[in-house]
């Protein structure tokens, strides 16, 4: 009984016009398949940043409070954002050294819009820990800008990678001096 | 044998080791469908359907949703105006939840009409009738998650039916509450089980269609398949009939999401929950409304309760209550006129269990759930007895030919 039944379809259709069939055929396949795809992108799309998270992408911070060789940590987009007012010494020191011999060559100059002051993102490049030497106490690294506790990346006082693990510089955050004492991250 | 069927070496090598392929095969092309389906068996694709939606879409929703009491109302409202396309996923989740129950319900007449619940597919009924109790609490438990004056209302009313139980009603109420009244330990146990159940749901539609495929749908005339010339093969011929209704009911979907997403909720919903005020007229969504009427039509707190659940169970046992070996209801002129009666009274008490429990409402609601106890318990076993039934069809293809030739 089944073999009587079994695949019906090609052997059935239109012997005259086999053509108008199978054109019939493949276009309804390929309009469920357009259907499909438009249904399925709302489902899709709804993981993407939402309208009220887009709407606290930017952060402004009053950095005339930060005393020289202090930093403060800020929140943009959920994540710390390191503000440095470096002294006269760490910018000396973030520009002695030959950008082209670094594993991610940035000079310092690039990093920063006023040389005493350093904005990077505080996630370590490697898998995303925040570094340690924002607080007085705190391990600086070898090159006394941040050491990340988790893998032992070295970052030095303009945030460039310097040793271990990481594969690039801090990351530098678009902002802008909105005034002589306020930014605006993001 | 059944590996030699097909010509991809791949296919062929993966069904020889896991027949995944000579299974589907199975259910589509050898599995026999009477020949005489009309467009009523659609509705139990269209229900499986709609349980895919629901749960697509309702794992997105879980996505941005927040199961707390101070929190819900504004995390549903974030996903109506902030999350990209949430309002379509969320009305579609709502309109598809009112669209599954009315495809059920025809699904269920369907099988009352053509006495698909009799012998021997009695155990493919009772798990329907388990996967409509199943449906009830998720959608009940779903409707509280917005967190709005009905939800909570709702769900208060609701799990106050559990206090008509004497002697341990309340503690049973307290232990379904986690606490003194409807709170956010009841917000995240709903949240939780109402995410669990359209799964549990996903396992008895398994065990139905197995229960189904054993003996094969019931049809139109009632009777058994004799041999291969009163079938075809599921697949083209039903996919392509499923597929229209499909279609029509995409369509109807698509017209309530994007013209009428509201129109069969309730706007006190969009109050948030407030425990220390009442709405002035509260009503459950319109699915419960027929179970709603018969639990007021009873003057009595457990009485009511009690009844309103023989209104369900009163269906597990419908396979003994109608005794008449003759199935579909084209044979059965009495039960004909009765099963429209039936059908009225479902609507009837559907309208007013939507109205206030007042005056001559009152009245004819305890009427209405009358007659149907009366239908299921005393009618129905009365006319398995007493009824003449007309004479059956020698074969299924019998009368299409006979119709076939009077036309020609």
């Amino acid at each position: 009984m089944a073999n009587t039944n079994s695949k019906p379809g090609a052997s059935d259709t239109d012997v005259r016009d086999p053509g108008r069939r199978d054109f019939i055929v493949v276009a309804t396949y390929a309009m469920g398949a357009v259907g499909a795809a438009a249904v399925t992108w709302p489902l899709i799309d709804q993981m993407n940043p939402a309208a009220d998270t887009l709407a606290l992408a930017s952060t402004e911070v009053d950095v005339s409070k930060i005393a020289e060789g202090q930093a403060i940590t800020v929140t943009w987009r959920g994540k710390p954002v390191f503000i440095r007012h470096r002294t006269g010494d760490e910018i000396a020191r973030a520009n002695a050294i030959d950008s082209a011999e670094l594993r991610h060559p940035e000079e310092d100059e690039i990093r920063v819009q006023k040389p005493e002051l350093l904005v990077v993102v505080g996630v370590c490049t490697h898998l995303g820990c925040v570094p340690l030497g924002q607080k007085t106490g705190e391990v600086k690294g070898e090159y006394d800008g941040w050491f990340c506790p988790c893998h032992g990346s070295h970052y030095d006082t303009s945030g460039r990678i310097r040793k271990g693990p990481a594969p690039t510089n801090l990351e530098v955050p678009p902002y802008s001096f909105l005034s002589d004492s306020v930014i605006r991250i993001g | 044998m059944a590996a030699e069927k097909f010509s991809n070496p791949v296919v062929r090598w993966v069904d020889h080791r896991l027949p995944i392929f000579s299974m589907l095969d199975h259910e589509k092309y050898d599995y026999p469908v009477p020949k005489n389906l009309n467009y009523f068996w659609n509705f139990g694709v269209l229900a499986g359907m709609a349980l895919v939606i629901m749960i697509v879409t309702g794992i997105v929703l879980a996505m941005n949703y927040t199961a707390h009491v101070d929190h819900a109302f504004s995390s549903v409202e974030r996903i109506m105006r902030d999350v990209n396309h949430g309002w379509l996923i969320r009305y579609i989740h709502m309109n598809t939840a009112s669209f599954f129950f009315i495809v059920v319900y025809i699904h269920i007449f369907r099988g009352l009409y053509y006495g698909s619940y009799k012998a021997p597919r009695e155990l493919l009924w009772m798990l329907g009738v388990v996967i409509f109790l199943l449906m009830m609490a998720t959608a009940f438990m779903g409707y509280v998650l917005p967190w709005g004056q009905m939800s909570f209302w709702g769900a208060t009313v609701i799990t106050n039916l559990f206090s008509a139980i004497p002697f341990v009603g309340e503690s049973i109420v307290t232990f379904l509450w986690g606490g003194f009244s409807v709170d956010n330990p009841t917000l995240n146990r709903f949240f939780s089980l109402h995410y669990l159940m359209p799964f549990v749901i996903a396992g008895v539609v398994v065990l139905h269609i197995i229960a189904l495929h054993r003996f094969g749908s019931n049809n139109p005339i009632g009777i058994d398949a004799k041999g291969p010339q009163d079938t075809i093969s599921f697949h083209p011929y039903y996919t392509i009939k499923d597929m229209v209704g499909v279609a029509m009911f995409l369509l109807l979907l698509a017209v309530a999401v994007f013209f009428f997403p509201n129109a069969m909720g309730h706007p006190d919903n969009y109050i948030p929950a407030n425990p220390m005020q009442t709405p002035a007229h509260i009503v459950p969504e319109w699915y419960f409304l027929p179970f709603y009427a018969i639990l007021r039509a009873v003057p009595d707190k457990l009485g009511g309760v009690l009844l309103m659940f023989a209104a369900i169970f009163v269906l597990f046992v419908l396979p003994w209550l109608d005794r008449s070996p003759v199935r579909s209801a084209r044979f059965r002129p009495m039960f004909r006129i009765f099963f429209w009666l039936l059908f009225i009274d479902c609507i009837a008490l559907g309208y007013l269990g939507g109205k206030p429990a007042e005056g001559i409402y009152v009245l004819l609601s305890r009427i209405a759930t009358g007659w149907y106890f009366l239908h299921f318990l005393v009618l129905l076993p009365m006319l398995s007895i007493f009824e003449t039934t007309k004479p059956l069809p020698k074969s299924i293809s019998e009368p299409v030919l006979a119709t076939a030739k009077g036309v020609a």
